[in-house]
């Protein structure tokens, strides 16, 4: 029975998202109130949602990284570069060739990753790392060290308006879901990419592309990080290259693992690593709602990640098998 | 001597980068320049070297900077508000960082975990912690403290040695013993060429990953004292990214981030390059500080692309030569 619950794909994620929820409705009673105000919906359910729209936004390209066996440690430092560019670009040149320009250096360095580990065979953590590490300085390049600042009123629109009531950020994570699903799942994308991080070398003897779906995913991971970039740049209306998506490709990889997907590649579930996402942030939300010190953040992710790993590990399958034969 | 080739670049490098240095400004070629280097990058020349042996076993220990962080509160608040003599309280703390690293390790061998996401959990848990002690710096006044930043070892030429210099070069001294000397130092390098093998040879991996993590933590808590020696102070914003730095130093050092090759004088290497760079930075005094990084992912790149290459040539020579000894 617990087995079986265990290997049920997604009730477990979606039991904790709402035990979360109620837990943060005990501590903070109007927490499932929603108003309308202004055409725009207001509440802490569409806070969670919203704040949660960078984390869902890179999860989303780090959960098919995550599948070929990758990793992409460099999102946070692609969020920084993206949001110094389209911050210093959208008072001059407008929306779209901010956007373009934004997304396009993400793009790059999605393909510069995908470069490292597809065609160079580096291994990903250390061929992200580069850029982790170099990404910030390319930033602060861009902005000159200051906090850029703008006032384009449609750029401050992505982060901070409303799309038939839903707050912007949250219609472009459900956008991007809808895309990315379509192609990945509405084709066999999907399953080559499972089939590449299951076995690299038999998915290419197989006569996949293994190399070209490698780089694929790094570029839509590159992209889903300049995208997220660019709503929190719109969301504080500036771009600070220095703490722009600090230490949020760690939440992006917590988000993809309580999703359910293993970091050694395989099955993923781009629904569940967006439950992975609202998890995190109904955390967040509810431990700033209850008037703990935010620290206290820290020490319940820690404490998540670990009950997560023991439910993955393959001491608790092990364990598990055993006792089922016990009751038999 | 096993990776020396990459460490001769590596030391080629920093000679290179000095060189370079002392040519643009003719005061860099002094030992107080060579001092300073050394001190201000105390502990992360103490966190490198446990890095390197987490790397060569095959690992990675993200969580060391939390662990610094953590200790600079833990040493300042023992001493400051508990009274406890500096001397226990570093005692306590290095069994508690012992205790810490132990755990991840044993996590990792028994849950058969990948290391990044273990030490991932312990960073998290390291720099919560050290939040919920205290969100403040804290300033330490206890005599110890001016003893050790008095105390200094003068070179000619004005240099001065400082205590917590000594203290990272003899701790480099002491790690580059153990990984090249004992029986300790030959099984991180059989667990980072394949832990299969290892456990067949007979090799207890689970009390080896657990020593090896052990040893990382015990490390990242010294280097929290030097680095609270360094500041005079105890804060938990202390080292945030070290670990990102420590692991940059080990792979321009010439250890292998796959494991099984590296060694602790080129980390120290590395360590200095970066230290070069930040101190060419200070004297040109009108670059940004944040070129260190873009310079440093450089590096790590011309590095990584280097071992890529060795790599590639030793397994299309690796063949023919078993070929050969079969026949």
């Amino acid at each position: 029975m617990m087995q079986r619950l265990l290997q049920s794909r997604g009730l477990p994620q979606i039991i904790a998202l709402l035990v979360i929820l109620v837990i943060d409705r005990a501590v903070s009673p109007q927490f499932f109130d929603l108003r309308m105000l202004d055409g725009r919906l207001f509440g802490s359910l569409i806070d969670v949602l919203n704040r949660g729209a960078p984390v869902a936004l890179l999860s989303l390209g780090m959960v098919l990284v995550i599948a070929t066996r990758g990793i992409d440690l460099s999102v946070g430092a692609v969020m920084a570069i993206s949001g110094a560019i389209a911050a210093s670009l959208a008072d001059q040149h407008g929306l779209p060739i901010a956007l373009a320009a934004a997304l396009g250096a993400g793009l790059l360095c999605g393909l510069w990753n995908g470069f490292l580990v597809a065609v160079l065979g580096i291994q990903p953590i250390v061929a992200t790392l580069i850029l982790m590490v170099a990404g910030r300085g390319v930033a602060q390049l861009i902005t000159e060290g200051r906090i850029v600042t703008f006032t384009a009123p449609d750029l401050v629109w992505l982060g901070n308006g409303a799309v038939f009531g839903a707050p912007t950020p949250v219609a472009v994570v459900l956008g991007m879901l809808i895309v990315t699903g379509a192609v990945v799942r509405g084709s066999a994308l999907g399953l080559l990419i499972e089939a590449t991080g299951g076995n690299a070398r038999a998915s290419e003897l197989a006569g996949i592309g293994t190399r070209a779906m490698i780089l694929a995913v790094y570029v839509w991971c590159g992209l889903c990080a300049a995208l997220a970039g660019v709503i929190a740049a719109a969301d504080i209306m500036g771009a600070d290259a220095n703490n722009a998506g600090l230490w949020l490709e760690l939440d992006a990889i917590l988000a993809v693992v309580i999703g359910g997907t293993s970091l050694f590649g395989g099955r993923f579930s781009l629904v569940l690593a967006m439950v992975g996402a609202l998890i995190i942030q109904a955390m967040n939300t509810g431990i700033l709602l209850s008037g703990y010190p935010p620290e206290f953040n820290l020490l319940v992710k820690a404490a998540v990640v670990l009950i997560v790993l023991l439910l993955q590990s393959p001491w608790l399958a092990s364990v598990g098998a055993v006792l089922g034969r016990a009751r038999q | 001597m096993r990776g020396l080739p990459p460490v001769a670049i590596t030391a080629l490098v920093f000679v290179a980068g000095f060189a370079l240095c002392t040519a643009q400004f003719p005061n860099f070629a002094s030992t107080r320049v060579v001092a300073n280097l050394l001190t201000d990058n105390a502990f992360l020349g103490i966190v490198a070297t446990g890095m390197t042996f987490v790397i060569i076993s095959g690992g990675i220990d993200l969580s060391v900077g939390s662990v610094i962080g953590f200790t600079t509160v833990f040493v300042a608040l023992a001493i400051e508000r508990l009274g406890v003599p500096p001397l226990i309280a570093f005692a306590a703390i290095l069994l508690l960082c012992a205790a810490f690293g132990a755990a991840m390790g044993a996590i990792i061998h028994v849950f058969d975990m990948p290391p990044f996401i273990v030490t991932l959990a312990g960073m998290f848990l390291a720099r919560g912690a050290s939040f919920l002690m205290s969100t403040e710096s804290t300033p330490i006044s206890a005599p110890l403290y001016s003893t050790v930043s008095d105390f200094a070892l003068r070179l000619p030429g004005g240099g001065r040695l400082t205590a917590i210099a000594l203290i990272m070069l003899a701790v480099v001294a002491a790690g580059a013993v153990l990984l090249h000397f004992t029986r300790f130092g030959a099984n991180v390098y059989a667990l980072g060429g394949s832990r299969t093998t290892t456990a067949l040879m007979g090799i207890p991996v689970g009390s080896m990953t657990v020593r090896i993590y052990m040893l990382s933590s015990v490390l990242a808590g010294l280097a929290g004292i030097v680095f609270s020696f360094y500041t005079a102070a105890g804060y938990s914003l202390s080292a945030v990214g070290v670990e990102l730095d420590s692991i940059a130093a080990v792979v321009i050092g010439g250890t292998l981030l796959t494991g099984g090759q590296g060694s602790v004088v080129g980390t120290l290497l590395g360590v200095l390059i970066q230290g070069l760079i930040q101190t060419y930075i200070n004297f040109d005094g009108t670059l940004s500080s944040w070129w260190t990084k873009i310079v440093t992912g450089i590096l790590l790149f011309a590095f990584i692309a280097l071992q890529q290459a060795m790599l590639g040539i030793a397994r299309r020579s690796g063949p023919r030569k078993a070929g050969v000894l079969k026949s």
